[in-house]
């Protein structure tokens, strides 16, 4: 499979298995470069296993990945394009910090000393403090300064601010779109919490069931979808440019969500506008209807 | 990388070579009082410089089993159990590149540090390996069971092994305790199967027939309430020998025959002192062994003669370094797959 010009990680038909239990199959998905992709979906859906399989951390049972045009974790050089910080953002306990960085420094080629050294001090770390010794709010920044000072050109992070509490979530969400401002690197970041991503990410893309339910920038997705309220009604009735994304009823009135580019003209309709996070929960909903990925192009 | 595996091994290895310094020290300065040479060193020996040596000998045979269980085991499992494989991998080093750095790093400050420690012992016991008393008894040779994976080169051998051992099933297992355990009991199980199974086929020992007579008996053993004995000769000294049974004229390996048995006079009992005298035994067992020659029965003596010692010191250590490679070509395998 080629990949096509400008997409970052490319799977086709990718599927991984754990002895018994295949935890993504026929996974079929491209992402943008230039963008910070945040990549939802339920628990189970196979984000991690994809952010795995994309950083070259498992080998696919099936199908192919492409991550920057090469085959993750083929080589030095591969290695050196994609930064990954795993769910639990490992530090060794034993090492200080400023043995991180070294070990960064001795261990990448592309190490960017100056700038791992002024984020570690405007973090506050103590360069001799053991890494065991960190928050986890700390730890995760330590993890998070190690995959930025490597100058990836594909930086994942696996649920990153999973475990921290709010203050220390904003504080690596800022240092993460700070260090994306400067030097404008692609990011695919994982979260099961939309207001995280909602903060960082221009692109979204919602995996269920090892399936693309929607994908596109987060601007258009906010701009075309719609919840629409009103007498009950049969969604089949719908002008044809009006996808159903969800639909609820009563016995008297109908609640639909639908993506469409063009105006509701539909007077009968009391429209509403969608947060991110209703859209992404409206596509993860049980009631939504799988559907053929649709990608949204502006 | 190199870097990396140097941080994460240097405070195994200081350990380990304080250890190791310590038993030198211990060795040079007990080592330089211990009688080195004559015929009576067995003699001279007190109890303790014979605790010593039995001492020596644990600690060589403890020695590759703990570099396995706690340099080799947690090696790459406490990584997996903790995650930090997932920051050491995802640097721009492969993983190939990433365990080549650290199995040789270790491997080779293992090989260094027991070898030390066997040069150390080696010399230390060199006087007493083999030395014997015609009367009180005697120390095992360097080539027996005993002491020979204890001495030399083949602790180099055993520990570089132990130490893959205790990597290859830390990546099976995942987990640093159960992968200390198991290692342990594995490499113990190596080392007793050893010398029992696989040592006396490395070269192909020596068979030799012995006529029995009275120069060359060395014992005669009866077994608890069997009445047929077992007959043993002298072998070279500081052989290790491997059989000594006795067979028929056709070369069969047959029981000591009835004839004998009826012959050979009992040993005076400790609460008959008034049977036949001491002398008068001597005289009857000699005619009873050269009547035995003279039916055609000889001792088949089987052993691997003291100048094997070396050429099996290779053997061995050549057959632990081959299944460290085995061990190694598993763990690159596996991670890989991880």
């Amino acid at each position: 499979m080629s990949a096509r010009e400008g997409a970052v990680v490319a799977t086709h038909g990718l599927g991984k298995r754990y002895r018994r239990r295949w935890a993504l199959t026929d996974c079929t998905l491209e992402i943008p470069a230039g963008h910070v992709t945040g990549l939802v979906g339920p628990n189970g859906a196979g984000k991690t296993t994809l952010l795995n399989l994309a950083a070259g951390m498992l080998t696919p049972t099936t199908g192919s990945i492409e991550v920057c045009g090469g085959r993750p974790a083929s080589g030095a050089a591969q290695l050196a394009r994609v930064g990954y910080v795993a769910q639990d953002t490992p530090t060794y306990s034993g090492l200080s910090v400023a043995d991180h960085l070294r070990l960064g420094a001795r261990l990448n080629p592309r190490w960017d000393a100056g700038l791992a050294t002024r984020r570690i001090a405007a973090l506050g770390l103590d360069p001799a403090q053991k890494a065991g010794r960190l928050s986890g709010g700390q730890r995760a920044q330590l993890a998070l300064t190690m995959g930025l000072a490597k100058r990836p050109e594909l930086l994942i992070l696996d649920e990153p601010v999973a475990s921290l509490d709010p203050l220390a979530r904003r504080e690596f969400l800022q240092g993460l779109m700070e260090a994306v401002a400067e030097d404008g690197f692609s990011v695919l970041l994982s979260s099961h919490l939309v207001a995280d991503l909602e903060r960082v990410a221009d692109h979204l893309l919602v995996l269920v069931d090892s399936r693309v339910r929607v994908t596109g920038e987060v601007e258009d997705l906010l701009a075309t979808h719609h919840r629409l309220s009103g007498p009950r009604r049969d969604p089949a009735t719908l002008p044809a440019d009006q996808h159903v994304v969800s639909a609820s009823s009563t016995d008297v009135q109908s609640t639909f969500v639908v993506r469409t580019d063009q105006p509701i003209l539909d007077p009968a309709w009391t429209v509403g506008r969608l947060t991110l996070e209703d859209v992404v929960l409206a596509y993860m909903s049980p009631g939504a209807e799988p559907r053929p990925a649709l990608e949204m192009v502006r | 990388m190199i870097w990396l595996g140097w941080r994460q091994l240097r405070t195994q290895a200081a350990t380990l070579y304080a250890a190791v310094a310590v038993c030198a020290v211990v060795a040079v300065i007990t080592g330089s009082a211990l009688p080195r040479s004559g015929p009576d060193v067995f003699d001279l020996l007190t109890p303790g410089d014979r605790r010593l040596y039995f001492t020596g000998v644990i600690v060589m045979a403890l020695a590759p089993a703990l570099v396995g269980a706690f340099l080799g085991a947690p090696m790459v499992a406490r990584e997996l159990e903790s995650g930090t494989h997932g920051l050491a991998w995802n640097q721009s080093v492969t993983r190939t590149r990433w365990l080549a750095t650290k199995l040789v790093l270790s491997a080779a400050a293992v090989a260094v540090a027991v070898g030390a420690l066997s040069l150390a012992v080696t010399w230390w016991a060199a006087p007493l390996d083999g030395a014997s008393s015609s009367t009180r008894g005697s120390l095992p040779g360097r080539l027996t069971p005993v002491s020979f994976a204890m001495r030399g080169l083949a602790p180099v051998g055993y520990a570089v092994f132990a130490l893959l051992l205790g990597v290859a099933i830390g990546i099976l297992l995942r987990r640093s305790v159960p992968a200390i355990a198991v290692t342990l009991a594995v490499f113990t199980f190596v080392q007793i199967a050893m010398p029992l199974w696989v040592r006396p086929h490395l070269l192909r020992p020596t068979t030799q027939l012995v006529s029995v007579s009275a120069d060359t008996i060395a014992g005669i053993g009866f077994h608890n309430e069997d009445p047929v004995p077992t007959l043993e000769v002298q072998s070279p000294p500081g052989a290790w020998v491997l059989s000594d049974r006795t067979v028929d004229a056709a070369g069969r390996v047959v029981p000591v025959p009835s004839s004998f048995v009826e012959c050979v006079p009992r040993p005076p009992r400790p609460d008959q002192p008034d049977g036949p005298g001491v002398v008068n035994i001597r005289e009857r067992m000699d005619t009873c062994l050269s009547q035995l020659a003279a039916a055609g029965y000889r001792q088949r003596l089987v052993y691997q003669p003291a100048g094997r010692f070396w050429p099996l010191q290779w053997a061995e250590t050549g057959v632990f370094l081959a299944l460290s490679g085995l061990l190694a070509w598993f763990c690159f395998w596996r991670v890989r797959r991880l």
